[in-house]
């Protein structure tokens, strides 16, 4: 019984797949209709065109116009709204963006760009997504988002110049930026003195860590945990040298033995309990928990530090963009250029902690975060190299990703 | 009626033969009508979306990772013998194997006390009891374990304190704390209804015999409960070799399963291809024990 | 089948498994009373006592995300159990009575299929399905899932339950000329009703928790519980999901006394 039902399916398996394309999953936007299928992988990139409807209608947006509610498809607390916002003492700017409009705002949550991107790519119907620097990459040149219309967008002025034309978008065609970070170490003043800088060695150089080991962590990301070790070797963290990449993944599984946990979620908690002392990790995250753990009495910060490494850290933009698949093209644009108001921009970084990519939101931001160096790095460390994006590595994501799983295993 | 007929012993009372061949195939005809809804749905919503996944594994990678309808290669099905995907498989193989050992030997004394209580009221209570704690959601449990084996848990100043041990978290026994615990009730019930099954009477005569406790144990109740020891192996074997979020979150992901491997195959590394052979390897081998399962005898799960 | 005095072991060895069952108890129950107490502490942080306090749960009343979700859960939960328990059983029966109709062999191991299948590939498949045959993703969505893969847990609760009935029963209706549906009604659905609750429990559990396909198969504003929990605690771990998680326990431990109690009655008075 069991046999006939094997063979069976292996019957069918081997049928269907001579049959070739009877299924037709090239189709990248289903409900729109696709045009063409995504190019193929030894073709340089090419800005695939989106459909021709939901563009035309994007196209034909007017500032503050709305067509319906807005879905939008944004990182787990990503947004300042309800009872999050109460406790961080800011205003709930899904509350406001509905009075404004007039419209319903419906939030989904996700906690990746590549889960979103298994929705996108289906065509669930979402208005807004916020891709990171790299994804937005992807996703255009598989024609997944829609241009923007510039003339919806008039606070797109606000937006400082040094993010006006970033390498993952030229001209910001797609996305418009919606805060930025740095990947840095978060650390206990117990362990670490950071008068002259802190290196990476604190996470990869026994020699350095002896004191505490086992009380280290590491992001549980390839890009960044393979990043770091790049780093710390001297190469750049979008390298596609295949020795490089094996040396960085080798470093990592030495490493192995003095790590408490690769982890992405809650490693400032985890620092802030005690069970670390030394963690890789978002700016933003680092700075909200020492904010959160101090009290009138007790001031967090004088216990536990961020820094961005001597030999250089990560720095990534998160973006606004609207899904070729958009049923409100009108409210997505005019909920981009809400965001992009230099008081809800404001609000929205009082709230992350992170920075924000507007001139015109810096004087309604917090002094203290304003002159956090860990949130505000100097100009100068974009520039130099201190700080790297990182980019889509297109065929070569796979050999990060072998790399990586090879460090761990 | 019908039942009747599928005793061989009655088939000389038949009447008719030709009746015989009436009810015979109006029985199939009844058997196949209520099977026929969750055939059908299992058919759209399950077997045509598997066949898809395997046909995508012989697709190849698109930009985003999703798989292009051209190009049809085996390069996902080779991949699978590299010498990293053996590591990935053989290191999920020992947690499965080992998690399945510790699970039968906290949860078979566990049972058989369950299994031996003398009312059938205090047995399902207790059944109950031990179903209860996971009607919580998974992953607050598992988080709750992370705060209990940490350097401020009781747990683990009760391990420095007795010297028996330092922080559990992040370790490998911390890992094999939260499967046990994940897996438990998938071994106990198997092996309760087993136990509860047996025909006291045999141990019993044994004891008659002159046998001690533990060899009427040993030779009888062991051997008549087997079936519940199978059944209950398969039930907490096939889902930790794919198990990743308990060693993820207790282990500190230090790691690679099985199951990560293909989360990430979906995710970050964009290759859906790859993440579908995987799959369909794994499926075909747990096809394979399964079938091993029922060709020695087993009985329904 | 009676536990008569053969199945009485040594006092000690009793005593020794007793103390086990106890102590297994007791490690069941430690997390989950960790998530109780801790979901009455004042102090955001889970971990530290910080005084009695109920504002976990008035907050979790207003927290219209988490409300949204709980709704969400609940409507997918009792659709799919449904269904999935209806189809199930049919299944189960179906194999169990009938042992020779048209594709029995392979629609038994089809049914084996969903619990060996590891989870996102199953997720994957089923997104890519949906988007294929246009389903709108959304709670219909989840609900289509979610039976896919539970009918063949209720289909395997239900035949262990058919395999241990003694078919004499239903012999003796149809000898007393009993037809098809009353010999159903009244002999074999009461007789197989411990398994059929039992997969039903299990369909609803399975549902209620389920995280990776869900996450992958819903739509706008349709996010589930375990879902919305999945992301939150990647966040901000705060004692509202320990007050959200003690809601759902008691109300499972409520359902499934309820439902003993009422089949005690029916047990009684039938």
């Amino acid at each position: 019984m069991m046999k006939r039902m094997l063979i069976l399916v292996a019957a069918v398996a081997l049928v269907a797949a001579a049959c070739g394309d009877s299924t037709d999953e090239t189709t990248t936007t289903a409900a729109a209709g696709a045009t063409t299928a995504a190019p193929g992988t030894t073709a340089p990139p090419a800005t695939e065109p989106p459909p021709a409807g939901p563009q035309a209608l994007a196209d034909a947006c007017e500032a503050g116009q709305t067509d319906g509610d807005l879905n939008l498809y944004n990182w787990t607390e990503y947004l300042p709204y309800g009872a999050a916002a109460e406790d961080g003492e800011v205003d709930d700017l899904k509350e406001a963006f509905e009075a404004e409009y007039g419209v319903n705002l419906v939030i989904t949550e996700y906690e990746s760009n590549e889960a979103m991107l298994a929705q996108i790519d289906a065509g669930v119907p979402y208005d807004l997504v916020v891709p990171s620097d790299y994804m937005v990459t992807v996703m255009k040149n598989a024609g997944l988002l829609l241009k923007l219309n510039k003339a919806a967008i008039p606070n797109m002025a606000n937006i400082d110049p040094a993010f006006s034309n970033p390498p993952y978008d030229a001209g910001n065609e797609f996305s418009a930026p919606y805060q930025w970070g740095t990947t840095g170490i978060g650390f206990s003043y117990d362990v670490i003195d950071d008068s002259e800088g802190v290196s990476w060695g604190v996470i990869f150089d026994p020699a350095m860590n002896a004191d505490y080991a086992g009380q280290i962590s590491l992001l549980d990301d390839e890009r960044e945990t393979m990043g770091a070790a790049l780093k710390y070797l001297g190469y750049s963290l979008n390298t596609t040298d295949e020795a490089e990449v094996n040396e960085a993944a080798e470093l990592i599984a030495a490493t192995k033995a003095n790590l408490a946990a690769f982890i992405s979620a809650g490693f400032e908690d985890l620092l802030v309990q005690g069970e670390t002392v030394v963690a890789q990790g978002w700016n933003g995250d680092f700075l909200g928990a020492y904010d959160a753990a101090s009290t009138d009495d007790y001031d967090a910060y004088e216990d536990f530090g961020y820094a961005i490494p001597v030999e250089g850290g990560a720095a990534w933009v998160d973006t606004m963009a609207i899904p070729a698949t958009a049923e409100h093209p009108c409210t997505a644009l005019a909920f981009i250029n809400f965001m992009l108001d230099a008081e809800n921009g404001a609000t929205l970084t009082n709230y992350t902690y992170y920075a924000s990519p507007n001139m015109a939101s810096q004087e309604f931001i917090w002094e203290e975060i304003l002159e956090d160096p860990s949130i505000y790095p100097p100009a100068e460390m974009l520039q130099d190299g201190s700080l790297e994006f990182f980019s889509d590595l297109g065929d070569f994501t796979n050999m990060y990703s072998d790399a990586y799983a090879r460090a761990k295993s | 009626m019908t039942i009747l007929d599928e005793r061989e012993g009655n088939r000389e009372t038949a009447v008719n033969p030709k009746l015989e061949r009436r009810a015979r195939r109006r029985d199939a005809w009844r058997g196949f009508f209520h099977a026929a809804p969750a055939y059908l749905y299992l058919t759209l919503f399950f077997t045509l979306p598997l066949i898809i996944v395997f046909v995508f594994s012989f697709a190849s990678r698109g930009r985003t990772g999703r798989p292009l309808l051209e190009g049809w290669n085996i390069d996902s099905w080779t991949r699978l013998f590299e010498p990293l995907v053996r590591t990935i498989a053989l290191r999920s193989f020992w947690l499965a194997v080992l998690n399945t050992a510790l699970c039968l030997l906290v949860g078979y004394p566990f049972a058989y006390w369950i299994a031996t209580r003398r009312k059938q009221a205090t047995r399902n209570i207790l059944l109950v009891a031990v179903l209860i704690p996971f009607w919580s959601n998974f992953l607050v449990r598992t988080y709750a374990w992370r705060m209990l084996l940490d350097s401020d848990g009781y747990i683990t100043q009760f391990g420095e304190m007795t010297g028996l041990w330092g922080r559990l978290l992040f370790t490998v026994p911390a890992v094999f704390l939260g499967l046990l615990y994940g897996y438990l009730p998938f071994m106990v019930l198997p092996l309760y209804a087993a136990i509860e099954r047996l025909d006291w009477s045999l141990v019993e005569a044994g004891r008659d015999l002159y046998a001690s406790g533990a060899a009427a144990f040993r030779r009888i109740t062991l051997p008549l409960s087997r079936p519940g020891i199978v059944a209950g192996s398969i039930l907490v074997f096939i889902p930790s070799l794919g198990a990743y979020v308990t060693p993820d979150i207790l282990g500190g992901a230090k790691t690679t399963l099985l199951g990560n491997y293909i989360v990430t195959q979906f995710g970050a590394a964009r290759n859906w291809p790859f993440g579908s052979s995987i799959s369909g390897a794994i499926l075909i081998v747990m096809l394979a024990v399964t079938v091993f399962y029922f060709r020695s005898g087993g009985r329904t799960l | 089948m009676t536990l008569n005095q053969g199945a009485a072991a040594r006092p000690w060895v009793d005593r020794i498994l007793a103390i086990n069952g106890w102590l297994v108890f007791a490690f069941l129950y430690l997390p989950i009373l960790v998530v109780i107490v801790f979901s009455f502490s004042a102090s955001p942080n889970v971990g530290i006592w910080g005084g009695f306090s109920l504002r976990w749960y008035d907050r979790m009343f207003g927290n219209e995300q988490l409300m949204n979700a709980l709704r969400n859960s609940l409507w997918v939960a009792a659709w799919s159990t449904v269904i999935s328990t209806v189809l199930g059983t049919a299944a189960a029966l179906a194999i169990d009575r009938y042992r020779r109709w048209l594709g029995r062999g392979v629609f038994d191991a089809v049914l084996y299929l969903p619990v060996i299948i590891p989870d996102v590939t199953m997720a994957v498949m089923l997104l890519m399905w949906f988007t294929q045959v246009n389903i709108t993703l959304g709670r219909l969505s989840i609900i289509l899932a979610h039976i896919a893969f539970n009918i063949s847990f209720v289909a395997i609760v239900v035949r262990a339950r058919l395999a241990n009935m003694d078919p004499a029963m239903e012999e003796a209706a149809a000898d007393l000329y009993a037809s098809r549906w009353q010999a159903f009604r009244r002999i074999t659905l009461p007789l197989i009703m411990p398994g059929v609750l039992g997969g039903g429990l299990l369909a609803l559990t399975l549902s209620l928790d389920d995280v990776v396909i869900t996450s992958l198969v819903q739509g706008p504003g349709s996010a589930t519980l375990p879902v919305y929990v999945f992301g939150l605690i990647k966040r901000s771990v705060t004692p509202e999901i320990n007050a959200v998680s003690t809601l759902m326990l008691a109300a499972s431990i409520f359902l499934v006394l309820a439902s003993l109690a009422f089949q005690r009655r029916g047990e009684r008075s039938g």
